[in-house]
């Protein structure tokens, strides 16, 4: 993957840079609408904001890397949440895990090779009169079976 | 007026820049400024039809409307219903309505017909024609709708249902009637009576002294008293102090409590950190919610932007000399945050890790200011204690435990979903009356309370009544109110297994005995799950929660051994059958169980491997099939599936 970001973008982390440039505890916020901008955190972005906000890069990258929804590599097209929260977990949530990781052929945390999926995991997604639920990009998907799993996610492009 | 908050005509001299002092109560009792009959009825007529009278010619169709109910399809439905009323010409007549949670998730869609309450399930958009035809023009009750019991029983009436005729809703009031988007439904329904009650007859002093004698503990987990806080915070010195409001919900298996409330009701959540602001002396406002609840991140942004567009946050509010506002800050997901002051590093744009304590919060805590962090439903029962006092909100709950708790009842239960019910009522009545016992007709096994903190009660802690104490002396915390009911097929080692994994995960990495600890405490409960432990991983386990237990740095380690510890407490048993026999009870654990089809029964049918979701099922037609071992996820559909009981699970 190129680090090169088309103009408008640079213009909006601009502006963003602008925008929480004497706000205290920035960084998370900025953090956090960079990758909307653009998808995931690359190294560049990261030395970007870094220098943006004269803060070191080593605790730029230590807060990047605690919290899980930062993404330091690129994701799939779909992303696919699978709830493993306890409600989900007594109602097979593993089973549902399992039977998509075996037709996606990849693991937690993982993207496909060809872009099409990543796959992760999250403590609970608050649907848990649904369990076990998942979530296809922003759809909550729930009252889930293995196979009705497998079924859904074969529709994602 | 389409809206209760604007000026009714221009007369009213009210403006957000130069507030009136009494502009909420203007607003469903007034107006005050001038003297008009016609705005006074305009007013009411307004107040008086948020729910709508019974008798009159208005009905209200409320389609539920929360992340439950929106998965299960309810936009649509709601889009949908819109459209019937269009072609009917009924839109006059009948107003559709989008609230928050109802709490009955499961059965969602959820629609609700009022005056008359009739509520309806599983909604599809197919019976929309059905409800606006046969209900809505010609009064009649679509009775394949309503909600069954498993007998068959049918119950058409919100209050009838038994989820819902047990429980006692006080915090919940609001939530799944009035529109969440709406800041006039909230003033409508008494809302923000309380703010104006503590800026006009209260000093600071006598709020905290209320909330002291209501005896409110906070509901985040360990029931600390939330009067007590208060006071600590104010009398700590500094001009600059925080409120923090925190929605990071915790434990997997109850997120659903504080979502459902911030997601219906949010409001109510602004309502309480004003007033707690206002009794502690603080000036800003932060609101932490899990970015994983994005529909109630959208819900109080709204009503952030509504209040201080009506005056109710910023400065000078309501003419009073107080300012107040709230921020929001969405997480970026880590566990740990909601411990109080890895809460406050996130904030400051930290590694959300916690330091040690002493210094409190309420002494130092954001920025070194001093801080009260309250849960969300701790500070959704503020606005009730001020507007009723403490006298009346004692009246439910018991002496130590005072007041209502709400409960995200889930798991193998029958009738899953929210539940708020007066501290001190019996698990019994929670599990099996409300919830309406085990499904599916299994038995009893085991209540999880308190998540990953929290542990397990059997069939003998039945009668325990639920509030801080008692749960306590029993070895569990209430937490913030997941109660997993798990039955017969559940396997206490994987349960152990599962909040290890889970809290070893979220261990933010800062202490030893929790970033070690953890991970090796899974370990032995991995190799358990496996059949390759050995007594001897037995005592390191119980040794490593001692560990654990007494030295971690935070609630998050120190807590995190009790699951293991409760499940080893009461079902030692199987603990023992996974080291010495090699065998899981339940059949949970994939490792112990295989599955094959046993060939004499088998009549070739086809519909595991149709249904496998992984192909590990091979065989021709009207042929024995077999089970490929190595392919097999042990899901157990084909066991579920085969109507010849030729599946073996050994």
């Amino acid at each position: 993957m190129k680090e090169s970001h088309c103009l408008s973008k640079e213009n909006k982390l601009a502006e963003l840079f602008l925008h929480y440039k004497d706000m205290p505890g920035a960084l998370i916020p900025v953090l956090q609408q960079a990758q909307e901008m653009f998808g995931y955190l690359s190294p560049e972005l990261l030395r970007q904001i870094s220098a943006g906000f004269k803060i070191p890069l080593s605790r730029t990258y230590g807060v990047a890397t605690f919290y899980s929804q930062f993404h330091l590599k690129p994701r799939g097209r779909n992303i696919i949440k699978v709830c493993q929260g306890t409600a989900c977990h007594v109602r097979g949530g593993s089973k549902v895990l399992e039977a998509i990781k075996s037709y996606m052929g990849v693991e937690t945390g993982e993207t496909s090779e060809d872009l099409r999926f990543t796959l992760e995991t999250v403590a609970c997604l608050g649907a848990c009169g649904l369990a076990p639920v998942i979530t296809v990009n922003e759809e909550t998907e729930g009252q889930l079976t293995p196979e009705k799993a497998v079924k859904r996610i074969a529709g994602c492009e | 007026m389409l809206n209760l908050m604007d000026n009714c005509c221009p007369k009213c001299v009210h403006t957000s820049s130069a507030p009136c002092s009494d502009y909420i109560t203007c607003r469903t009792r007034g107006p005050f400024c001038h003297d008009d009959k016609g705005c006074q009825d305009k007013r009411q007529h307004y107040v008086n039809n948020v729910r709508v009278p019974a008798g009159g010619e208005l009905r209200q169709i409320i389609v539920c409307s929360g992340t439950g109910c929106i998965s299960s399809g309810s936009v649509q439905l709601a889009d949908q219903l819109k459209q019937e009323l269009d072609c009917t010409g009924l839109t006059e007549r009948v107003r559709v309505k989008r609230t928050g949670c109802l709490g009955f998730c499961e059965n969602g869609p959820i629609v609700q017909v009022q005056p008359e309450d009739v509520v309806y399930v599983k909604v599809k958009p197919t019976d929309i024609k059905d409800i606006v035809t046969r209900h809505l023009m010609n009064g009649e009750i679509v009775e394949r709708l309503v909600f069954h019991d498993p007998a068959g029983t049918p119950y058409p009436h919100f209050g009838q249902i038994p989820f819902y005729a047990r429980q006692t809703r006080v915090l919940l009031a609001n939530c799944g009637h009035v529109d969440p988007e709406q800041i006039s439904e909230y003033v409508a329904t008494g809302g923000y009576q309380g703010l104006v009650k503590v800026l006009q007859q209260m000093s600071p002093e006598q709020v905290i002294e209320e909330i002291q004698r209501s005896g409110l503990r906070g509901r985040g987990g360990a029931g600390f008293p939330t009067g007590k806080k208060w006071a600590s915070a104010r009398r700590a010195a500094g001009d600059i102090k925080y409120i923090i409001c925190n929605a990071d919900e915790g434990d997997p298996g109850a997120f659903m409590v504080d979502r459902s409330v911030l997601e219906g009701d949010p409001h109510t959540v602004l309502e309480g950190m004003l007033i707690a602001g206002y009794a502690v002396g603080a000036k800003v406002g932060y609101i932490y919610c899990r970015a994983e609840y994005p529909l109630a991140i959208k819900r109080l942004k709204t009503a952030i932007e509504q209040a201080r567009q009506y005056g109710l946050l910023g400065s000078y509010i309501l003419n009073s000399g107080f300012d107040f506002d709230v921020y929001l800050k969405e997480g970026a997901g880590a566990f740990v945050c909601g411990e109080g002051t890895a809460l406050q590093a996130y904030i400051e744009g930290l590694r959300g890790m916690p330091r040690v304590k002493p210094p409190r919060s309420t002494e130092k805590g954001l920025w070194e200011k001093p801080t009260v962090l309250n849960n969300v439903e701790t500070l959704v029962n503020v606005p009730f204690i001020i507007r009723h006092g403490a006298a009346e909100y004692r009246k439910r709950g018991t002496e130590k435990s005072p007041g209502t708790k709400i409960f995200a009842l889930s798991g193998a239960v029958t009738n899953a979903g929210l539940v708020e019910v007066p501290m001190g009522q019996t698990l019994r009545e929670i599990i099996f009356g409300t919830g309406g016992g085990i499904r599916d007709g299994q038995g009893f096994k085991a209540v999880q309370l308190g998540g990953p903190s929290g542990g397990c009660l059997t069939e003998q802690h039945l009668d325990l009544p639920v509030d801080f104490d008692s749960l306590l002396s029993a070895g569990v915390t209430i937490g913030s109110g997941g109660m997993v009911v798990m039955d017969e097929n559940t396997c206490m080692v994987d349960v152990a297994r599962f909040f290890l994994a889970f809290t070893q995960a979220e261990s933010c990495g800062e202490c030893t005995p929790c970033r070690e600890g953890t991970k090796r405490m899974l370990e032995i409960l991995q190799r358990m799950c496996q059949g390759k432990a050995s007594m001897k991983d037995l005592d390191d386990l119980e040794r490593l929660c001692r560990v654990v237990k007494n030295t971690s740095l935070c609630g998050l380690g120190q807590a995190c051994p009790n699951p293991v510890l409760s499940t080893l407490n009461y079902f030692r048993d199987e603990y023992m059958a996974h080291i010495i026999e090699k065998r899981c009870p339940a059949g949970v654990c994939s490792a112990l169980v295989h599955y094959r089809i046993d060939g004499s029964l088998c009549r070739g049918c086809g519909l595991c491997l149709k249904n496998c979701p992984v192909q590990a099922i091979q065989g021709e037609k009207k042929q024995p099939h077999t089970i490929n071992d190595r392919l097999c996820i042990k899901c157990g559909v084909c066991l579920n599936k085969c109507k010849f009981k030729a599946v073996v699970r050994a």
